[in-house]
């Protein structure tokens, strides 16, 4: 009979589902069963118990294989090679908890580093469209108990957040919202039929790349004035249409992803899109919410908010925090040979990033400290396994809507492994050695 | 630990008496003593300086999730801004929001000891507590929102006071909280549905409770579990013109209502940033737009049983931020800037939106004399805060050239004459040119260090050089003999020369030269067992919330690392 840990915390992306339940063997050391998660969350947990996890250190020869090597000697490459770094890159960060983030940045902070998430190639365009125009937007919850009108832009829930639909936002019956998914009229912007849009009430099928001119159309329909007969592909009745149900509804809200934040006119897209929530406050209540990919990006984002002020691109570098998207990111950064050194964790631009980029981090001092094998880990000169948060180890994590709630340890790390924040508080102390501050 | 013997300053302590004399103070182990209690002290000369305790900060926005957003989603506030790291030192950045470590060292270079944080979301509360833990120096509390949330709408349309009180012990258990904060009562609920409660008689959509019955319920509730701080409000129609009759309702629900604590507290309801709060008139127009800042102040001094803190305009571009969502929207209408909000799920809802306040615009002027009047016709400075809403009004770090114009008359006019482009109109309009008075040193350490102590419930170890207080002294490069430019004043409580907190010295010749060892304050109150309540919250949770209830209460180490627990004891 195995043991079950309940209300645990799925860490895998920015729904951040947190009422799994997770069997347990008998003496606490094995995962046999995932409850309630949808089936890459299940799978995040059960892959922590694969036979063939790397569990200590590897070094890249000059051979190309790998040396196994002890976390002291990690901890001395990670401290000597970032304290020896004229301007070292710390990219990643949204795959740990918010302590690892608050650490690291310190860390950051003595070595004179540029901070980046994964923002950087996501929502990165979303945040700089804040600092534009704001973002009306609320919690989870709120969508739950009061929205009748549900738009799903340019994002794929069904696939890429397949629990956000039934627990808060298309089926879910709340204090306001009884009918559940009858009394919610949703709407769905993708060129694409997916999966998602194949559940609305109403499907945009919007010429790729002309969210912007759809957004525009909607404001111009708002206000009922004079459209052309289509729109980015969509006739004007159609857009007069959604344009009223949207006025009509009580409480609603636009869910958007990286169809729109990383498609031509980026944040001018986002800009848009919150233009048309405001406009719609003039009538009725709407928010607008960023589908945030990895369960703790939007965590980092807040710890180098409190701490320095910006969300992404951070460059500590000068000896204050600057921030200059474009320059300060990571891609614009890599493909320029402004950075000496690479540090990732909790990420994997190796997957995400253009060659150009990859082929950069492959060419300099790199250390890649990630529980998996990933193509950035084949890339980079250290690769330091650590536990899983969420999995092997609790810690805060942010969801999309910027609600923190505490990570949960289900089982014990493989013996001798160390946490994100554990090994990054011994480099932070080598560092500060290093430094002599 | 090490023993400190602050000598020859001119010494303003209200708790003891203490009126500018030439005295000596000493600090051993973190807490006040007895000049003979030491043996090897290092001494600190403060001739021609002026010794006060720390300072206590009743209500600022510094830390937590719309904190945050003013911060990342505004990079023009940090604009030229910035000051690297030096010795221990970290790097710090931002003007009107902050950073953590910025807000740490400005507090403490002022001479602060204990800030509380004015709004926690409930929902929120890790964000604000991690916000905390990483903010140098400063001891810290934060007051979670009541005004708005289901549980105390659905308990105080029935009246249920005593299971309006175990809510709020439980709550401020899970969130780590320190009292009772209530934000425009109602009309942040009614916000949910882009509605408002303009006045203390319209009853909150679907809940059909007013917000005068919340506020009086919350008052009652407060005294029936007897917590250190009152019910702390911002009433309804905050920067309405006209607004001061919502104002004078609100402060009414207090009458007949005794303060009932083990905490020395003489209060049950404080009154935020009363100035946002004393407007007459109909609109914003110089023809209409009046100050009542005496309708208001002659109410205050009328009772005894109420306190308030100024929130003064300083005339800035600043950042506002309330769990007044209503107002928020209200505002980006006005200004046209850039505008956040975030309803929070049964509890509550906040807004951003930068707002600059110009001293070329008539209004701005007239609110600025609202707020220094407020602080000169108050006859009671152990109930009047100084305060400027950080960052609502303006940054905190401008509280010195507030004490500037309370303190000087000559300074007011200047800024009539010279400053304000309808300086006339001000005048005209307010009571600002009208009034004499200048606040003396004594009563600035009334307003800033005695009474918000006492008024948190906190009088027995801030606010004060009476042995057996914390350790926390400020030593102002400030000669009350000879100084007689009003510019001295703002210089000299910019800066602190020396700042002990907590028996540590923090702040020497002027420089931060350690981060401290600061503590989170949160109250614990014990109550009976109250099943009814119980079985609320798990319904609640099960059904409306997006978290589960065992995720809810903010347990883990690293947010409250450092703890210090007032303990109440309701089950009586």
């Amino acid at each position: 009979m195995a043991k079950l840990v309940t209300d645990v915390v799925c860490p895998f992306c920015g729904t951040l589902c947190d009422d799994l339940e997770v069997g347990v063997s008998d003496d606490g050391t094995k995962i046999l069963e995932v409850y309630n998660a949808c089936a890459i969350g299940a799978e995040k947990f059960l892959h922590s118990q694969a036979k063939d996890r790397v569990t200590r250190p590897r070094m890249k020869q000059e051979d190309g294989s790998w040396k196994e090597i002890s976390y002291d000697e990690a901890v001395e490459y990670t401290a000597t090679t970032l304290a020896a770094a004229r301007k070292p890159l710390m990219y990643g960060w949204s795959s740990t908890n918010c302590e690892a983030q608050a650490i690291g940045t310190e860390i950051g902070e003595m070595v004179g580093a540029v901070m980046d998430n994964t923002a950087t190639v996501c929502h990165g365009t979303t945040l700089i469209a804040v600092q534009d125009v704001g973002v009306p937007s609320c919690t989870l919850g709120e969508i739950l108990n009061r929205a009748d009108r549900i738009v799903f832009w340019g994002c794929n829930p069904a696939h890429a957040h397949p629990r956000h639909m039934s627990r808060y936002s298309i089926f879910p019956r709340g204090f306001f919202t009884g009918k559940g998914a009858k009394g919610r009229k949703m709407v769905v912007v993708d060129p694409r039929v997916t999966d998602t849009a194949k559940t609305a009430d109403i499907h945009l099928q919007v010429e790729q790349g002309r969210d912007y001119e759809l957004l525009t159309a909607l404001r111009v329909a708002f206000k009922g004035e004079w459209l052309p007969d289509t729109v980015a592909g969509i006739p004007k009745k159609t857009i007069y249409e959604v344009a009223d149900i949207m006025k009509s509804g009580r409480f609603g809200i636009i869910f958007f992803g990286m169809g729109v934040t990383q498609s031509l006119s980026k944040n001018h897209n986002i800009d848009q899109a919150i233009c048309v929530t405001r406009d719609l406050n003039e009538y009725t209540k709407w928010n607008i919410m960023p589908m945030r990919g990895h369960y703790n990006v939007t965590g980092s984002g807040e710890v180098w908010g409190w701490l320095h002020g910006f969300p992404f691109a951070l460059d500590l570098s000068r000896g204050f925090a600057r921030y200059n998207p474009g320059d300060t990111t990571s891609n614009d950064l890599l493909v320029r040979d402004e950075v000496d050194a690479v540090f990732v964790i909790g990420s994997d631009p190796g997957a995400h990033f253009p060659n150009s980029s990859v082929k950069k981090i492959w060419d300099l001092p790199s250390i890649c400290i990630d529980p998996h094998l990933t193509p950035t880990t084949a890339v980079c000169k250290l690769h330091v396994p650590v536990a899983f948060v969420g999995v092997e180890t609790g810690g805060c994590a942010y969801r999309m809507d910027n609600v923190p709630i505490e990570c949960r340890k289900v089982v014990d790390p493989p013996e001798g492994m160390l946490t994100d924040l554990e090994f990054l508080e011994r480099v932070t102390a080598r560092v500060r050695e290093l430094k002599g501050a | 630990m090490a023993e400190y013997l602050i000598k020859n300053g001119f010494v303003y302590d209200p708790v003891l008496g203490i009126k500018g004399d030439r005295t000596d103070v000493a600090v051993k182990d973190g807490k006040m003593v007895e000049t003979s209690a030491l043996s090897n002290p290092a001494e600190i000369d403060a001739s021609g300086m002026t010794v006060m305790a720390g300072a206590v900060d009743i209500h600022a926005h510094v830390a937590g999730p719309k904190v945050c957003v003013g911060r990342n989603f505004r990079p023009e506030d940090k604009l030229f801004r910035a000051t690297p790291q030096a010795g221990i030192k970290r790097m710090e950045g931002g003007f009107s929001v902050p950073t953590v470590l910025r807000t740490g060292y400005d507090y403490a270079r002022m001479g602060f000891g204990f800030v509380m944080e004015a709004a926690m979301p409930p929902l929120y509360a890790r964000h604000v507590h991690e916000e905390i833990r990483d903010t140098p120096i400063i001891d810290e509390g934060a007051l979670p929102v009541f005004g708005n949330n289901w549980f105390v709408l659905e308990y105080l349309k029935n009246k249920e006071i005593e299971n309006t009180a175990s809510y709020i012990a439980w709550l401020m258990r899970m969130t780590r909280g320190y009292g009772v904060k209530v934000v425009n009562p109602g009309g942040t609920e009614a916000w949910g549905w882009g509605l408002n409660c303009p006045t203390v008689n319209d009853p909150v959509p679907y809940f059909d409770v007013t917000p005068a019955q919340i506020v009086r319920g919350l008052i009652e509730a407060n005294e029936y579990l007897g917590l250190p701080h009152c019910m702390h409000v911002h009433s309804n129609s905050l920067g309405e013109p006209g607004n001061y009759t919502v104002t004078l309702d609100t402060l009414k629900q207090a009458e007949g209502i005794a303060p009932r604590n083990e905490f020395g507290r003489e209060q049950v309801l404080h009154h935020t940033h009363l100035q946002f709060h004393s407007y007459g008139g109909e609109s914003y127009a110089s023809k209409s737009f009046e100050s009542k800042s005496k309708e208001v102040a002659e109410y205050v001094n009328s009772q005894d049983n109420i306190t308030f803190d100024l929130g003064v305009v300083t005339l800035d571009e600043t950042t506002t931020m309330t769990a007044d969502g209503p107002f928020e929207h209200h505002l980006t209408e006005l200004n046209h800037l850039k505008w956040v909000n975030t309803d929070v799920e049964l509890e509550t809802a906040a807004g951003v939106v930068p707002y600059i306040y110009s001293p070329k615009t008539f209004i701005a002027g007239a609110q600025w004399a609202i707020g220094i009047e407020l602080g000169l016709f108050s006859k009671d400075p152990m109930r009047t805060f100084i305060t400027t809403d950080h960052p609502n009004a303006g940054p905190f770090i401008r509280y010195p050239r507030v004490y500037k114009w309370l303190m000087s008359k000559a300074a007011r006019e200047d800024m009539l004459d010279n400053v304000l482009k309808y300086g006339d109109s001000v005048r005209d309009r307010c009571y600002i040119g009208e009034i004499d008075r200048e606040i003396t040193l004594f009563e600035l350490a009334q307003m800033t260090r005695a009474g918000p102590a006492k008024a948190l419930g906190l009088a027995n170890m801030f606010g004060s050089l009476k042995p057996g207080m914390e350790g926390d002294v400020a030593v102002y490069p400030y000669n009350p003999e000879t100084s007689e430019d009003p510019e001295d004043i703002e210089r000299a409580f910019s800066n602190a020369r020396y700042l002990i907190k907590g028996g540590e010295i923090v702040v020497k010749d002027g420089q931060v030269v350690s981060n401290g060892n600061k503590r989170t304050f949160w109250v614990d109150c014990k109550v009976n067992e109250n099943p009814q309540v119980e079985r609320d919250i798990a319904e609640k949770f099960k059904r409306y919330y997006s978290v589960n209830l065992a995720n809810y209460e903010v347990y883990a180490h690293h947010y409250v690392p450092n703890p210090y627990v007032i303990e109440v004891d309701a089950t009586q």
